[in-house]
């Protein structure tokens, strides 16, 4: 926090003095911040490596954040530009830039994505990104749902609820259904298996 | 019953596959490593530093000519970590401060940045202007304190600053008045308050300014002038004398300013060094008391002895590299010498002031595909005797760095794969008894144990270990990286041209390396400088013995007309096969549609003059090339000034000497651009080999619309000449983008489109019947995708079954260019997110499978994103029908869908390609990126419909059967018991 603090200090003093230098520069100093509380660890394996999180300008200019989280782009002429953020994990908007002419030292920023405009220029991501599907935990549930899973369960259904079925069935219903069957030529499930047929 | 007992599991068997296919395709994240590689690189070192921190690990600093700054692993050559600066962001010089610090000085000496050596984290950043551009240094004196701050002094810009090492806030500034005067060293001499900055003023003054490095204050200037002028180096060989050549490179001079008093000692070369010719060059070193210069090939050392009295120590006629003077004791400074002999590399590490010690003399033998050493870095140890020890870092002619220690090489890191120029895929051998290299198969029980794994890992039943053989068998299985065909076509090589001019063969498997090539040499040239590659030879049919070979075109030396020179390099064993050194310059190149005999790709090669050379030179090659000689038309774009020419070949050509192999050529058509409104930005062609699978395109209310399908289409983008700089830098209404679809065989523009208030830089893909273009809509503010879609109408009343079925279609007549196209377009646009690098399109073997755009992001990340989206036909609303046919609902934007990113949470840092290669399998594509960093993995746009997947467990299956065998065994007696009981009663 300290090390933040010096650097605002720092940063105000180069404007001070590049004020009474250069009045031009004043203005074209970009300055903003990438708080470092917007990298949740979200027991996200990336979180750890947020040191690699660039930031350009206009599809060019980089600068890499720094341990304080401030960047900054010197020589930015007035007009509209736009800022990107590239984090490993994370989803950030680009940010439109105005820099005023008339009025120096005046920034205007928008997220393009959702137009939405930001009073000073801190970014911050607007989701976590996964790379990855995440694995589902198993189930009995999936292991049904599997090809494999559908079959053995409806060989279970046959071979053990059938019977039932079949049981509860109307007595005299069974027996004109065996007649019938037997008429036809016999398709009684042992017929249909090797050795079963005993005729 | 039984019937339908057999069809319900079927039936949801079908169901079961349709609801697996869902659009989004993405990877679990224990599937990392089993198809993709990534590999890390860092470039050509440029500067190294050694980490002299006693504590912690090894390191060493190293910036390179890919604008990287890398911590590297003294032991092992692994990256700690890297940072890749922008483009415009070069390095200028780095070095480590306080032990550390590491501080880098780059943009043309204008940021001054530290790094936190352990973990690369930036800590601060400071700015620095000057009034103009000039050389930029940066020197951080070990001694030099102010208040307690250790400074680091720089210039660049033409002023001097001393900036404070701890927080990067400038303590004091000078400027230098005298106009014209170009600095060439900062010197602080150790253990004083003193700044010299010398260098030269015009051509032939010398200046010297002497400083306190407390204040900035000037205390001393001096000028001289020596008549005959200087040669723009310098070579500082103690803290107040300087050696410099005089323009002719004849005459040395030696410069010393002790106490301010500048003072010029002559010496003509000819006087110490017999035998000299021609012009020295000095080679700039920092060893004290020693320089070094070149004559012709030869690298003289000189030792200054006393009042300005030189001495010549050694002569070396081998390639040598000089590392800078490392101080090993309080008065001692040791160096060393790489020389190159033939497939040995000698070392030598000496002390300053003693020429005739040696404190390390080895040979090595080294790789000759390595080429000359071209750079050497010294680093001492402590051995447990407390003698010194010293081990090199060495970068070689192909860009690799290789760490010397005790007569050996520690580790190597091929670095060249950082600058990748061409990239061409090769197949392997095909597998033949006694060829193949595979280790032995498992044996069955291994293979059932393996899967019994498997099975454990996927009902959660692992432990840790079972879990970590799973991913380890996984990512190991010998079937991957085996040096033969496969029957999916999944194992290829790649063949990639680097920036050093070395051919390497990467295997698709797991990225190794098969060979390498570095390029041959000749007498008439010295320094090819590496193009393209093609596909010289790919052998399939009537010449499977031969082996296929690609070509290599390079140039001779860096401007575009200098003679080109072709290679042939067999690609199973990376040996050339044959180098020709060709009498005129290579332009362009243009592979043609015929091979001869044993299967050598045609090639049409055209110079600088518009002549056309056919390549194999062979009466064969010329027999069929002069069959199609009327069939062959190309293009050329001038960039510079707006026009697009189209041409045809003419006759024979006409010069004085008789070479039936050259052909003159005409101009067809060109196409002008208005060059105070339009400059071309993009230029894309359809890939030569792309296939295509129907050219009917089914829509949804039963129509046919046929794609037009042209290897003769050219997409041509311009902007605004005001709009070509970068984004911000002009306003909307003064900036615009056309685009054009080009018939290149007659020049008819068959399309063009303006966008209003758009902006390049345009990346765009060509295929089948499609283009798809980026580009930055500065109205809105936001990226935009477009697609143009171009159909066929001459065929569009083809739709009559009838007619079909009768024979009286058009679909096989003959199409000529030259007739007037009836084509009409569809075209729509989209925002997207991101910002591009590069647009790459899938491509499989049959053209069957749907395609995916494989956009390089501003992220170094490769988006996976379905054609689908970028479909003109999408509106708002679509019908059922449409919906039916696959038409996505019309949204402003395009999706980012995170688990699309083919390169998943890896970052291809630098990004520069993106290649796709069909495989063999139709579902399946090879992708291949490349920057600094390489990626690799397969892709099935819509998932591998013709195969099983990798992780199909077949030991579910067997238990699956086993079971079901089992259950009908069990229902089998069950009812025959029943049947048993039933005639019983």
């Amino acid at each position: 926090m300290d090390q933040v603090h010096d650097y605002e200090n720092l940063v105000a003093d180069i404007i001070a003095k590049g004020m009474q230098i250069y009045e031009v520069l004043y203005a074209n100093v970009l300055i903003g911040k990438l708080p470092k509380s917007c990298f949740a660890t979200k027991g996200f394996a990336l979180s750890g490596r947020i040191s690699n999180v660039k930031v350009i300008l206009n599809g060019g200019q980089m600068y890499l954040r720094g341990h304080d989280g401030y960047f900054s782009f010197y020589y930015v002429p007035s007009g509209t530009h736009l800022i990107e953020v590239v984090a490993m994990g994370y989803f950030f908007s680009p940010v439109r830039v105005d820099v005023s002419a008339r009025n120096p030292g005046k920034v205007h920023a928008a997220l393009t994505e959702n137009k939405r405009g930001l009073s000073e220029l801190v970014l911050k991501p607007l989701r976590n990104e996964q790379y990855y599907e995440v694995e589902e935990p198993f189930s009995i549930k999936s292991l049904l749902k599997s090809p494999m899973g559908l079959m053995l369960g409806f060989m279970m259904v046959v071979a053990f609820f059938m019977p039932k079925l079949v049981e509860n069935m109307d007595p005299e219903e069974m027996r004109r259904a065996h007649e019938e069957m037997r008429g036809q030529g016999a398709h009684s499930m042992s017929t249909l298996l090797p050795g079963g047929v005993r005729n | 019953m039984a019937i339908r007992s057999f069809f319900v599991p079927f039936l949801l068997l079908v169901l079961w596959f349709y609801s697996s296919l869902s659009p989004v395709l993405s990877l679990y994240e224990d599937q990392v490593g089993l198809m993709d590689w990534h590999q890390q690189y860092i470039g050509k070192v440029k500067q190294a530093v050694f980490s002299t921190q006693k504590t912690g690990r090894r390191r060493v600093i190293v910036s390179t000519e890919e604008n990287v700054i890398a911590s590297l692993d003294l032991r092992h050559g692994e990256i700690f970590w890297r940072h890749l600066l922008g483009s415009n962001d070069v390095i200028d010089g780095i070095d480590i401060g306080l032990g550390k610090y590491v501080i880098t000085l780059s943009s043309g000496g204008s940021i001054l940045r530290s790094w936190n050596l352990p973990d690369g984290q930036m800590v601060w950043e400071s700015f620095l202007q000057g009034p103009k551009h000039s050389k930029s240094l940066l020197l951080l004196p070990t001694n030099l304190k102010i208040e307690k701050d250790n400074v680091i002094v720089v210039f660049s810009n033409d002023r001097l600053h001393a900036v404070s090492c701890i927080d990067g806030e400038v303590l004091w500034k000078k400027d230098f008045e005298t106009e014209s005067f170009e600095t060439q060293q900062v010197i602080q001499p150790p253990g004083s308050d003193l700044i010299y900055v010398v260098g030269f003023a015009a051509s032939s003054q010398f200046e010297m300014y002497q400083i306190n490095a407390r204040n900035g204050e000037l205390l001393k200037h001096e000028s001289a002038i020596f008549s005959s002028g200087f040669l723009r180096e310098l070579s500082l060989v103690s803290s107040e004398t300087v050696v410099a050549l005089d323009s002719t490179g004849s005459i040395l001079l030696t410069i010393s300013f002790q106490n301010g008093e500048i003072s010029f000692q002559q010496t003509p070369i000819s006087n110490i060094v017999e035998d000299s010719s021609g012009p020295a060059v000095i080679i700039p070193s920092s060893v004290p008391g020693i320089f070094a210069i070149k004559i012709n090939s030869v690298t003289i050392f000189i030792r200054v002895i006393g009042k300005g009295k030189l001495e010549v120590v050694e002569k070396l006629n081998q390639e040598t590299a000089v590392s800078n003077a490392l101080p090993i004791s309080e008065s001692q400074q040791a160096f060393a010498l790489v020389q190159h002999a033939g497939s040995e590399i000698h070392l030598v590490a000496k002390l300053a002031h003693d020429w005739d010690a040696n404190l390390l003399k080895e040979s090595i033998k080294m790789d000759q595909q390595r080429g000359i050493p071209h750079k050497v870095f010294i680093n001492n140890y402590i051995r447990t005797d407390r003698s010194h020890g010293f081990r090199l870092l060495i970068v070689m002619e192909d860009h690799s760095l290789l760490l010397l220690q005790q007569g050996a090489i520690v580790w190597s890191r091929e670095d060249g794969l950082a600058s990748i120029i061409d990239v061409t895929a090769s197949e392997l051998p095909v597998e033949r008894d006694g060829v193949s290299v595979a280790k032995v198969e498992h044996n069955l029980f291994e293979w059932l144990k393996g899967h019994m794994l498997k099975l454990k890992g996927t009902l959660m039943l692992a432990s840790p270990e079972d879990v970590a053989a799973i991913q380890s068998m996984r990512l190991k299985s010998s079937e991957k990286s085996k040096m033969a065909r496969d029957h999916n076509g999944f194992r290829k090589l790649l063949i990639v041209l680097t920036r050093a001019g070395k051919l390497f063969a990467l295997h698709t498997g797991d990225g190794h390396i098969v060979w390498s090539h570095l390029l041959h040499k000749s007498e008439a040239c010295q320094s090819p400088v590496g193009l393209n590659l093609y596909q010289w030879q790919v052998p399939h049919h009537h010449a499977l013995d031969e082996n296929p070979s690609v070509l290599v075109i390079s140039r001779c030396g860096p401007s575009s007309d200098a003679p080109g020179v072709l290679s042939f390099v067999d690609t199973y064993t990376g040996k050339e096969l044959n180098s020709l050194s060709l009498d005129h310059a290579v332009v362009q190149v243009i592979p043609l549609p015929h091979t001869d005999s044993t299967e050598q790709r045609l090639h049409l090669l055209i110079d600088s003059d518009k002549h056309a050379h056919l390549y194999p030179k062979t009466s064969e090659a010329l027999g069929i090339f002069k069959r199609e000689f009327s069939n062959i038309y190309w293009y050329s774009v001038e960039d510079h000034n707006s026009i697009i020419k189209g041409h045809a070949l003419k006759c024979k050509c006409t010069g004085e000497v008789a070479d039936e192999f050259c052909f003159d050529a005409r101009d067809l058509w060109s196409v002008v651009f208005p060059s105070e409104s339009e400059k071309i930005t993009a230029t894309v062609t359809r890939k030569l080999n792309e296939m295509v699978h129907t050219q009917a395109k089914v829509m949804a209310d039963q129509d046919v619309m046929y794609k037009y399908i042209s290897r003769n289409l050219l997409f041509v983008a311009t902007v605004a000449p005001k709009g070509s700089g970068e984004i911000g830098s002009v306003t909307p209404e003064e900036s615009w983008l056309v685009a054009y679809l080009i018939d290149i065989v007659t020049g008819r523009i068959l399309y063009r489109v303006t966008h209003h208030g758009a902006q390049g830089p345009v990346h765009a893909v060509f295929s089948e019947n499609w283009v798809v273009y980026h580009f930055f809509n500065l109205r809105a503010h936001r990226y935009e995708m477009s697609v143009i879609e171009i159909y066929d109408q001459s065929r569009a009343d083809n739709k009559d079954v009838w007619k079909l079925v009768l024979g009286k279609h058009n679909l096989t007549s003959r199409i000529s260019l030259f007739s007037r196209p009836e084509v009409i377009t569809k075209s729509q646009s989209y925002f997207f997110t991101h910002s591009v690098k590069a647009i790459a399109v899938t491509s499989t073997a049959k053209g069957i499978t749907s395609k995916q755009l494989l956009i390089g992001t501003i992220g170094d990340q490769v988006l996976a994103l379905d054609k689908r989206f970028l479909d003109p036909r999408r509106s708002v609303n679509p019908t059922q029908a449409e919906k039916e046919e696959g038409i996505i609902p019309l949204t402003d934007s395009l999706p980012i869908i995170p688990q699309s990113y083919v390169t998943h949470a890896l970052r291809v840092e630098g990004l520069r390609g993106i290649i796709t290669v069909p495989a063999k399998l139709e579902s399946t594509t090879l992708v291949f990126a490349h920057g600094v960093d390489l990626f690799f993995t397969q892709l099935a746009p819509s998932r591998t419909y013709d195969s099983l997947t990798e992780d199909f467990s077949y030991a579910l299956l067997l238990i699956t059967i086993v079971a079901l065998v089992a259950a009908i065994f069990v229902t089998w007696r069950l009812s025959e018991r029943k049947e048993l009981q039933d005639k019983w009663r």
